[in-house]
């Protein structure tokens, strides 16, 4: 099979590349093993939240020229002060033209409400879930706590704690639907996702809308775990109209239903644009010649070779298993056995205290000035490297793990586009 | 406020918890004080291996007797505690021969089965075990959970009017004249001092009983040996491995629960460090190095975590590796050796004897307090190993297979105390280990758990394969929602519970332990932002 780009992992990465490079007619396909980050999305998009001096960041463009000076290894160093602005608005713009409806501004960071009741900065936020203008303080006064009977995977007292100490009043309740039922018979079931699948019926969620109203009292909202919509991404939207007054969601454990919901969004578009999703294949070798790279070759594909004119490497960081490490503690790139940035001593890889900053965290893969991997030292003339396996940045502390993924996509996407 | 009793206990351990039991079945009105939660010295972290005697026969016949004694005690009294395993005793090619008919001999000569079988029959029978092996050896060996044993003896002793009070440090002694006549203790969670009276008090806390000793004015002179082991991601095996060589770094190998553990180094310690043991890289590398050699699959088997010991030996020489100082039970009774009446301490020893220590030292409580009863412990089960195993699955048939299989196996009869009436009570907080909500309940109210990591102890909730990613933020949950903490405490229990998880997963992490790690952070810091600065500012 021929194409004129691959992309190897179908993440949040690979599959904004793929939008990208698909609206302008570039043929894609996208090697999707089919789990990815998104799944532990939090429903928000963090683009910059702190520098790595500690630094809170109110606006996102001004100050990544700062973070630039203070860490030149940052992989939005090569993207450049200029084109960030243009790439974040163009993120934007796509996630959007996708059917993900996110609200927020690069200029100036908003707070999402997080699912032990802390509220964190971030970019972008989808709408239908608590966002504040303020870092202590909510946008309402009375709120109706609710969650599902038996559903552990949420914590309505860490949240109306938060509630009480942002200066609002909260009620708490739960809802006992008999649609859960089954569900609930069997112990391990009762998880997010399930719980959005029905949900997603029409039924179950006007008798949801009914019981809300009933308790609600004189609530100016109606906050609930993020459990509406896996097939259809209106749930909060349709809920408000039922009840009559806004009805926003807080993002619960794992797994994610905003993260799902924008995968599966995301990839529809992908699809509709005429790019090919391979999901459930791995790419497992490959062809190089004269610094290119010909083909991939997959599980499912067997000896059949995919070749392109150019590939994007998009396998995420450890948890994606883009990178992977070893007990002689050596970093290692698993498909390409690209060039990657670490410490060599193991023991210096961890910080004792899990919430201070894990020097792990900053290994990735390298890369030139235009995005493209390397092996030993030579840059591979079509191969880029795009999100969260990049080396240089610190997802958690800097948040700004989406923004990464998303621009470094973008980016590697201008630079593709550009040779054509 | 001061309570009087007959005996106060220090130290929440398998010793201190038999101490207890032993006491309160002979009617000794008793308290147990522990700085901690119990069973989180030495108790808890060691191989959880019942010992069949075997590993101390040609070295140490007495311990090796006393073992094999206590090991068929413990088989039924504490059933519910034990796996019976068997244990197998390899020979390498480097080790030779020559040491397996000593081993024989001396296993014979102390009363332990041994059984010589064919290498190739010993891989049949655990395939997980070296093939290149040259020999192998069948002893009764097994596996001990000591958390489950230590609440076990604890809850037996209350049942009989014990107290315990966890959480709670001694500040120091009231002596009159020549005799300790009770204890100030400090309750650390509400920073409250109290008083409490009684005509002995033991000292049994292990390697910390150096320091409680001293503050009588009485010198032991104990040895602070650490001891790493790490533990796999599964069971590897299903018959304890050892090597059948003089005892060394490495060399035993045992399955427990859905896990494997191999352990342990062995390195001289200053006491500055004894409350915190980290396992250093070099002692894991040492420890994966060995292990290779009892179960080659340990080279690319997911370790989960590395955790660290302090062995409390009574320093009788000056070997630096603290091996060969005997692990023999020592009972000092301070009136005799120092002058100083109402005073014992019980030490050395290890888990395998805990309940041989208890008895003798509570027989010489009985002497001192003119009590005469005869100890039972030998004979009377604890609470979990009175039933049938089968007896109490019919009894909780409505809870699906999985989880009642893994309720009885933890509890025993006990197992009957969980709330399994509604769909909530059964529906789960951790996969891994199949803990329902009903069986933390009954952990909260009647196994003194006040927080999560007391919790994993009690039901092992984050003790799985995930080393509880999820179910330690649900946990945190329930504690809240049953009026343990608020909110806020609940958040730093969650930031305690994963700091305590991530020290012990640090040390090996890499390949699926680093990708855990990576999530860990991604939810907990990302996601959930709790972070240690924002749990102090607020």
């Amino acid at each position: 099979m021929k194409f004129e780009t691959i992309i190897i992992g179908g993440g949040l990465t690979g599959l904004l590349c793929g939008i990208r490079l698909a609206k302008e007619g570039v043929r894609c396909a996208i090697v999707s093993t089919g789990q990815s980050a998104l799944h532990f999305s939090s429903g928000s998009f963090d683009l910059l939240n702190r520098l790595p001096d500690g630094t809170m960041v109110d606006n996102p463009i001004e100050a990544v020229n700062e973070l630039i000076r203070q860490n030149p290894e940052h992989p939005y160093s090569r993207i450049g002060v200029e084109r960030f602005a243009t790439l974040a608005a163009e993120a934007t713009s796509l996630l959007i033209e996708a059917g993900i409806d996110v609200e927020g501004d690069a200029l100036h960071n908003h707070f999402r409400l997080t699912p032990v009741g802390y509220l964190k900065p971030t970019w972008l936020t989808i709408s239908g879930y608590v966002r504040s203008e303020h870092a202590d303080k909510l946008p309402w006064q009375r709120i109706a706590l609710f969650n599902i009977t038996g559903f552990l995977d949420f914590h309505p007292q860490f949240l109306s704690d938060a509630i009480r100490r942002f200066g609002g009043a909260c009620s708490q309740h739960t809802i006992d639907l008999s649609a859960l039922q089954t569900l609930r018979e069997n112990p391990s079931e009762m998880r997010s996702t399930n719980i959005a699948r029905v949900f997603d019926r029409v039924e179950v969620l006007e008798e949801l809308a009914r019981i809300i109203k009933e308790s609600a009292g004189d609530a100016d909202v109606v906050m609930m775990p993020a459990v509406l919509g896996i097939d259809r991404n209106d749930g909060a939207k349709r809920l408000t109209s039922m009840v009559g007054r806004p009805v926003r969601m807080v993002a619960t454990l794992p797994p994610s239903v905003p993260g799902i919901q924008t995968q599966i969004a995301l990839r529809r578009y992908f699809q509709q644009l005429g790019g090919i999703y391979m999901l459930g294949d791995t790419a497992v070798n490959y062809n190089i010649e004269n610094d290119m790279i010909k083909a991939v070759y997959t599980v499912n594909h067997g000896g059949d070779p995919l070749f392109a004119d150019n590939f994007v490497l998009a396998t995420g960081s450890y948890f994606s298993r883009g990178i992977e490490t070893t007990a002689e503690g050596k970093l290692t790139e698993s498909l390409f056995g690209v060039d990657t940035l670490y410490l060599s001593e193991r023991k210096s890889w961890y910080n004792r205290d899990l919430f201070e900053t894990q020097p792990f965290e900053r290994f990735g893969l390298a890369a030139d000035s235009e995005q493209r991997a390397l092996r030993g030292g030579h840059s591979i003339r079509n191969l880029y490297v795009a999100g969260a396996g990049l080396a240089g940045f610190n997802a958690v502390k800097e948040g700004c793990g989406a923004g990464v993924s998303m621009l470094t996509a973008l980016f590697a996407a201008s630079r593709i586009l550009q040779k054509i | 406020m001061i309570k009087e009793f007959d005996v106060i206990i220090i130290g929440g351990g398998a010793t201190g918890a038999g101490v207890l039991r032993d006491c309160s079945l002979r009617g000794i009105r008793a308290l147990l004080l522990e700085r901690g939660d119990i069973a989180t010295g030495a108790t808890g972290r060691n191989h959880g291996l019942l010992h069949s005697g075997a590993r101390y026969a040609v070295t140490d016949r007495e311990s090796a007797e006393e073992c094999i004694r206590e090991n068929l005690i413990l088989r039924r009294v504490a059933k519910h505690c034990v796996e019976e395993t068997d244990g197998l005793f390899l020979s390498l090619p480097e080790d030779g021969l020559e040491f397996q008919s000593r081993f024989v001999e001396a296993c014979r000569g102390a009363g332990i089965r041994a059984e010589v079988i064919d290498p190739k029959e010993a891989l049949r029978l655990e395939p997980s075990a070296n093939p290149s092996m040259i020999g192998a050896v069948r002893v009764p060996d097994g596996a001990i959970d000591p958390f489950r044993l230590t609440t076990a003896n604890i809850l037996d002793a209350k049942l009989h009017g014990a107290e315990v009070l966890t959480y709670h440090e001694l500040l120091g002694f009231i002596r009159e004249q020549d005799r300790i006549v009770g204890v100030e203790a400090i309750d650390r969670r509400s920073g409250e001092r109290k008083e409490f009276r009684a005509r002995i008090v033991v000292n049994a806390a292990g390697i910390w009983g150096h320091e409680i000793a001293r503050k009588t004015g009485v010198t032991i002179n104990m040895l602070p040996a650490k001891g790493s082991l790490l533990i796999f991601g599964h069971r590897v095996n299903n018959i304890v491995l050892n090597r059948c060589r003089k005892p060394a770094d490495a060399d035993i190998l045992v399955p427990g629960d859905t896990i494997s553990l191999i352990g342990t180094t062995s390195s001289k310690v200053p006491f500055e460090e004894i409350d915190n043991m980290y396992v250093t890289a070099e002692e894991v590398d040492l420890l994966l190095r060995e292990g290779m050699k009892l179960a080659p699959s340990l080279a690319y088997t997911r370790i989960l975590r590395a955790y660290a010991g302090v062995r409390p030996l009574v320093a009788s020489d000056d070997d630096p590796s603290g091996r060969s100082v005997s692990r023999g039970i020592v009972v000092l009774d301070h009136a005799v050796r120092d002058g100083l009446e109402g005073f014992i301490t019980i030490t050395g020893g290890k888990l395998m004897t805990y309940r041989l220590m208890a008895e003798w030292t509570t027989d010489l409580i009985c002497k001192k307090l003119h009590v005469v009863a005869r100890c039972v412990t030998a004979e009377e089960p604890l609470p979990g190993s009175r039933e049938s195993e089968e007896r109490v699955a019919q009894h909780l048939h409505t809870l699906p297979v999985a989880q009642r299989f893994s309720t009885i196996y933890r509890h025993g009869e006990m197992a009957e105390q969980v709330d399994a009436n509604d769909a909530h009570k059964r529906s789960l907080v951790c996969e891994c280990e199949e803990v329902s909500v009903g069986e933390v309940e009954y952990a909260l109210n009647e196994l003194d758990v006040t927080n999560l990591v007391d919790l994993r102890r009690r039901t092992r909730v984050g003790m799985g394969t995930c080393q509880g990613e999820l179910c330690a933020c649900r946990a945190a949950g329930l504690l809240t929602e049953s009026g343990r903490y608020c909110a806020r405490q609940a958040k730093q229990d969650l930031v305690h519970f994963l700091n305590e998880r991530w020290k012990g997963m640090a040390p090996v992490a890499w390949g699926d332990t680093l990708r855990e790690s990576e999530f860990t952070m991604w939810l907990y810091d990302g996601v959930c932002g709790l972070t240690n600065t924002q749990n102090t500012e607020q």
